[in-house]
């Protein structure tokens, strides 16, 4: 039985009260505790920089050159705050119940209305630290709109928010290490959890650069590592984003809850050849102006601007009347990929719809010549007038698509297809966002709790900083409260040489094999078995089958991967294979939770589970709940359910129509 | 902060080139002034009276000190810099970067600079160091006052071809060195405003081309007989 | 398309490197430059050679960790670009393409094409920030910024710290970084209080880091794959002379 922990109350309360109540660490008690953070991105790195303020004595770890470079570095769009700073009806409730629907009612609301709750304070924060927000005019924030919403509530720096907020933490986080409250270790990847009595009070960390495996003690450890996208093989994730962390702490105890919650996100530019490492993502952003249409005539090969208007089906503004080309990602994705599949997918691949920018590029035309006064511009002028708007919208992501293309989207409409994107499943949480490892904390994408089956723009940047910077600090503190009675453990204690040993027998082992198989190949395989089964849509045949192959890539992989150099060398290959090795791992679990639930909801599509019309069908009596699978020995999982109730929110079919 | 911390700072040490060198470019001015004088084609009467006067009056002998000071700054100070900043790549590219971005000038300043600097050198002695010490021959100016006749100096020294080639040479080496030093003083000193730096560069990459043409045009004037 | 590839190895730090000659083929112009590397090492691990170590990690050229010197230009021959996002049409077939590591003391490589930026965090230390703990901010909208500020700003802002601004001077100064950093911080009203410290302090670690001084030749700024300004250096100029101009001790 997992308790979450949800204090009593009125939802709206319930973190006022928790705040009031929880126990505190007094400053001169703080100095002598130690906290462990694995990932230095928003939620690392936030966590850190405040837990480094607070007075708490923190250690942080990436496998990055720098911590500036961890992934959420590439969160394009935006980030959400309930700040109704454009009068148009936000409020926390809004923010809350459209996270909660836009998640498909698969998320935790105590947890969720938190998320809304010390959203606006993220703002205020990060405006505080330098990041230079978009604004008006007058001087004062702008709002853009995201999928799956109709405020506009969403705070961006043009394409690159997730740099900028980014950037603000880790420089809250590189002043703490000046400071000298924060020790940081980059490239160093952690490799074990090490327990004792039951309670998370360490880790196993390689140096990547010398090979040499450090043990580092910590009363408390904080995994902000991440999702684990990259299990496809192709996503929209950095190439050494990865599960490793997470896995571990699986492996020690931790529960691992809904890991079949992936998102696809429906605007990716599609993939080109069997050589392709990684996809990019196109801003959900370029849907505020982007219309999306595929030819209405199966394998039609004209020319998308030789295509006349009334032979174009905006499919999504057909089906979605309300919500249009800004539904959510989920759905968005499917309608891509249903219209791929029955024929009417465009560019050479066939796998791929068009975005396109020219109505827009007119309308913004028509405003700017109608700013000059010019009501007989003609359409040259308002072409020329509409793209000089759109460039400053939306430049760099146009830039971006011509490089890797070679085509100019300014003329020729995008062609864009869904990718995996982020991973709403993870470590299951408590309240507190701790696992049921006591001492060992989740938080950002690395634990399942805000966003339930889907997850809204522009929420992935919210989530990670309100864990970091606002709800892990209270939390923390109420179980390190009863830590100050406990000394650091040395970390010559017979449970670290243990878990040393099984890392280094681990990492020996994997040298060992000599095999003639490259860790990349591998990490092919996995993808395409994940993504062709396990992927957009998914059946109880395929899942099965995905199962087998797994398993026989993971045996295959055991007795034939070839990792060149040695153990004591920066040796990325290596890495990589004690990346892969859990992946696979990783993704058997994933078919198995597919598998389990006998339902579609928001990114878990299950073909068996529709309404007549091609919509998600969930199963409310049956599956209203959180599966949190523990390890229990190879290819061996329970599964244990944490039933979702909701107080205050009525579960509906979405709809978007 | 001490101002030794200021001055040995990276951006110090710029600073020292850029205020050494927006003065040499004031003394230019000056300098370019004064021999302008010899076009007034009055067989050196205007020229030598203006010498005359930067010679004798204490001021300009006041500032001279500082010229030379402000010069052997610059120069100390720009080769420093330039050894410095190439230990900071022990090994260097296979691949040379090239012309992106920058311009062959401004990356060839110390060698711009050694050239003038051996200009100067031979200026000097045939110049400077006659009408300071060694002495130069007088003329009397129709005030009856007695003077060095700088002019005469002049014409007779730019008689031999080679002076004159030697003499372009150091004009074209001070103009490619005015073209990056001009606009990079004002950098320098911190002028940032976008619409002041496209004044300045316009400036500068005319004062790069108007003050060492003039410059070079009297030696060719003498050499050439356009003055006598 | 088939290339010839000459790319520096090297061990370690300590022991000396040297360039070797690769050949790969049948490479699609469509391929990313690192894509392309990613062909090569699986040949090389095949016949049994060490693969080529390099810093990669988001592939859309936004992280920074990408660096390569490639034919004499850091990230390649594209401008506004990472290695990462230079993509083979920029060769042809036949070419040989000669590929370098960063290029500075500062910078010392680590392996192969991989180097130690980590200066770049310790410059970032020693005052690259707004001192402002969680929870100590008034609301967002409270301190109006003109526009023309905010968006100045963050055209320096987007810094991504890569190194290539080091690795195109001839001086290898790492005087566009520090500019771009200071002035993000100094067009913000928040980033006032400590706008003299800063610059100071950041200056002098830039110096101890042992990176050269600018000499304002302009390779920086056309190598920048965001294209930060050369003006934010006459700006970092500026503000460093007003603090120390100013300065009461």
């Amino acid at each position: 039985m997992l308790d979450a922990k949800i204090p009593a109350g009125a939802l709206d309360d319930k973190w006022t009260d928790y705040k009031g109540h929880c126990k505190l660490v007094n400053p001169a008690n703080k100095r002598k505790l130690e906290v462990i953070v694995i990932g230095t991105g928003l939620a690392g790195a936030s966590a850190a920089a405040s837990l480094g303020e607070m007075g708490y004595k923190v250690k942080a770890f990436c496998f990055q050159d720098s911590p500036r470079r961890a992934h959420s570095i590439a969160a394009q769009g935006g980030i959400n705050a309930a700040k109704n700073y454009q009068n148009d009806g936000d409020s926390v409730f809004r923010l809350f119940y459209d996270t909660i629907k836009g998640g498909d009612y698969r998320s935790r609301e105590s947890n969720v209305h938190r998320l809304a709750e010390v959203s606006a304070n993220i703002i205020d924060q990060c405006v505080a630290q330098g990041v230079p927000f978009a604004r008006e005019y007058g001087g004062l924030l702008s709002n853009r709109s995201f999928g799956g919403t109709q405020v506009q509530r969403t705070f961006y720096a043009a394409g690159q928010t997730g740099q900028q907020l980014l950037i603000g933490a880790y420089q809250a986080l590189e002043r703490q290490v000046a400071l000298g409250n924060v020790k940081m270790y980059s490239r160093h990847e952690m490799l074990e959890i090490v327990k004792i009595d039951g309670k998370a009070v360490g880790i196993i960390a390689r140096d990547l650069i010398t090979g040499k495996l450090e043990r580092h003690f910590g009363h408390a450890t904080l995994l902000c590592s991440g999702g684990y996208g990259n299990v496809f093989y192709l996503s929209t994730n950095a190439m050494g984003s990865n599960v490793t962390a997470a896995w571990k702490a699986h492996k020690k105890g931790a529960a691992f809850a809904n890991p079949c919650y992936t998102q696809i996100h429906p605007t990716c530019i599609p993939v080109s050849g069997d050589h392709q490492s990684k996809l990019t993502l196109m801003s959900e952003s370029l849907r505020n102006d982007g219309r999306i249409w595929v030819p209405k005539q199966k394998g039609d090969s004209r020319k998308p601007n030789e295509i006349p208007e009334e032979e174009r089906d905006y499919y999504l503004e057909r089906r979605y009347p309300a919500f249009g080309n800004l539904v959510p990602r989920d759905v968005a994705s499917r309608a891509a990929k249903e219209r791929c599949d029955e024929g009417y997918g465009v560019g050479s691949s066939k796998q791929a719809v068009y975005l396109d920018f020219s109505e827009a590029i007119i309308r913004y035309g028509k405003i700017e010549a109608g700013k000059e006064g010019n009501d007989h511009a003609s359409q040259e002028d308002l072409i020329k007038l509409g793209k000089d708007v759109v460039k400053e919208k939306y430049g760099n992501l146009f830039d971006m698509y011509a490089k890797i293309t070679g085509e100019d989207p300014y003329e020729v409409p995008m062609r864009i297809y869904p990718a995996v994107h982020y991973t709403m499943g993870g470590l299951w949480v408590d309240y507190e966002l701790q696992t049921n490892v006591p001492g060992l904390y989740a938080l950002g994408e690395a634990n399942f709790s805000d966003h339930g089956a889907n997850r809204l723009g522009a929420s992935a940047l919210m989530q990670g900083l309100a864990d970091g910077y606002f709800v892990l600090p209270y939390t923390v503190g109420n179980y390190l409260a009863d830590e100050i009675y406990n000394k650091a453990v040395a970390t010559s204690h017979a449970a670290f040489e243990e878990a040393e040993k099984e890392v280094s027998d681990r990492i020996n082992r994997l040298m060992n094999i000599k095999g003639k198989q490259t860790v990349e190949s591998f990490h092919k395989r996995l993808g395409k078995i994940m993504w062709n089964k396990c992927g957009m849509a998914r059946n109880a045949q395929g899942l099965q089958e995905a199962i087998t192959e797994i398993q026989a890539l993971k045996k295959e992989f055991w007795s034939d991967v070839k990792i060149p150099g040695s153990i004591d060398e920066m040796n990325p290959e290596l890495d990589k294979a004690n990346r892969v090795a859990d992946f696979i791992e990783l993704g058997e679990l994933m078919c198995k939770d597919a598998l389990n639930r006998n339902e579609s909801c928001g990114g878990h599509f299950r073909e068996e589970y529709q309404t007549p019309d091609g919509e998600a069908l969930r199963d409310d009596a049956n599956y209203m709940y959180v599966a949190a699978w523990e390890y229990a020995g190879e290819s061996n999982w329970n599964l244990i359910k944490e039933p979702l109730v909701y107080d205050v929110i009525k579960p509906t079919q979405r709809n978007y129509k | 902060m001490t101002w030794k911390q200021v001055f040995t700072s990276s951006i110090g040490k710029k600073l020292v080139m850029a205020i050494t060198g927006i003065s040499l470019i004031l003394f230019l001015v000056v300098h370019v002034g004064l021999n302008a004088c010899i076009w007034a084609n009055d067989g050196g009467e205007m020229f030598n009276r203006a010498a005359n006067f930067m010679g004798s009056n204490v001021v300009p002998r006041i500032l001279e000190v500082g010229l030379f000071g402000g010069i052997f700054l610059h120069i100390i100070q720009g080769y420093m810099l330039t050894v410095q900043n190439r230990s900071k790549r022990s090994i260097g590219y296979a691949v040379d970067y090239g012309n992106r971005g920058s311009k062959w000038y401004s990356r060839s300043m110390a060698i711009l600079g050694t050239l003038l600097l051996l200009f100067f050198i031979m200026h000097w002695k045939q110049f400077w160091i006659p009408s300071r010490f060694t002495g130069v021959d007088e003329v009397q100016l129709s005030n009856g006052k007695s003077v060095h006749n700088l002019y005469a100096l002049m014409r007779d020294t730019f008689q031999n071809l080679w002076v004159v080639i030697l003499y372009v040479i150091g004009c074209i080496s001070l103009g490619y060195h005015l073209a990056h030093g001009f606009q990079s003083a004002f950098r320098t000193i911190g002028v940032h405003n976008n619409r002041y730096n496209k004044m300045i560069s316009a400036v500068g990459y005319g004062f790069a081309v108007i003050v060492p043409l003039a410059f070079a045009m009297m030696p060719v004037s003498f050499y050439l007989g356009w003055v006598n | 398309m088939n290339l010839n590839l000459k790319v520096w190895r090297q061990k370690n730090t300590a022991t000396k490197g040297g360039f070797k000659l690769y050949r790969v083929e049948n490479i699609s112009s469509e391929m990313s430059f690192l894509e392309m590397f990613d062909v090569l090492n699986e040949q090389l691990i095949h016949e049994g050679e060490d693969p080529i170590t390099f810093d990669h990690d988001c592939r859309e050229g936004i992280c920074g960790a990408c660096s390569m010197y490639i034919d004499g230009k850091p990230h390649g021959p594209w401008q506004a670009n990472t290695t990462c996002q230079l993509h083979m049409r920029a060769f042809k077939d036949g070419d040989t393409i000669v590929v370098e590591p960063w290029r500075a003391n500062a910078f010392p490589v680590i392996k192969d094409l991989m180097v130690d930026r980590t200066a770049f965090d310790r410059i970032i230390q020693a005052g690259g920030y707004i001192s402002v703990n969680t929870g100590n901010a008034v609301d967002g909208n409270a301190l109006p910024i003109p526009k023309d500020d905010a968006d100045a700003s963050f055209a320096a802002a987007m810094c991504i710290g890569c190194g290539a601004c080091v690795a195109a001077c001839k001086n290898s100064s790492a005087m566009l970084f520090l500019s771009a950093k200071v002035s993000h911080l100094a067009l913000l009203p928040q980033g006032n209080p400590e706008r003299k410290s800063r610059v100071v302090n950041m200056l002098a670690q830039m110096d101890k880091e042992g990176f050269g001084a600018c000499t304002n030749t302009g390779a920086c700024e056309a190598t920048c794959p965001k294209e930060i300004s050369l003006t934010n250096i006459a700006r970092l100029n500026q503000e460093y002379l007003v603090a120390s101009l100013t300065d009461n001790k």
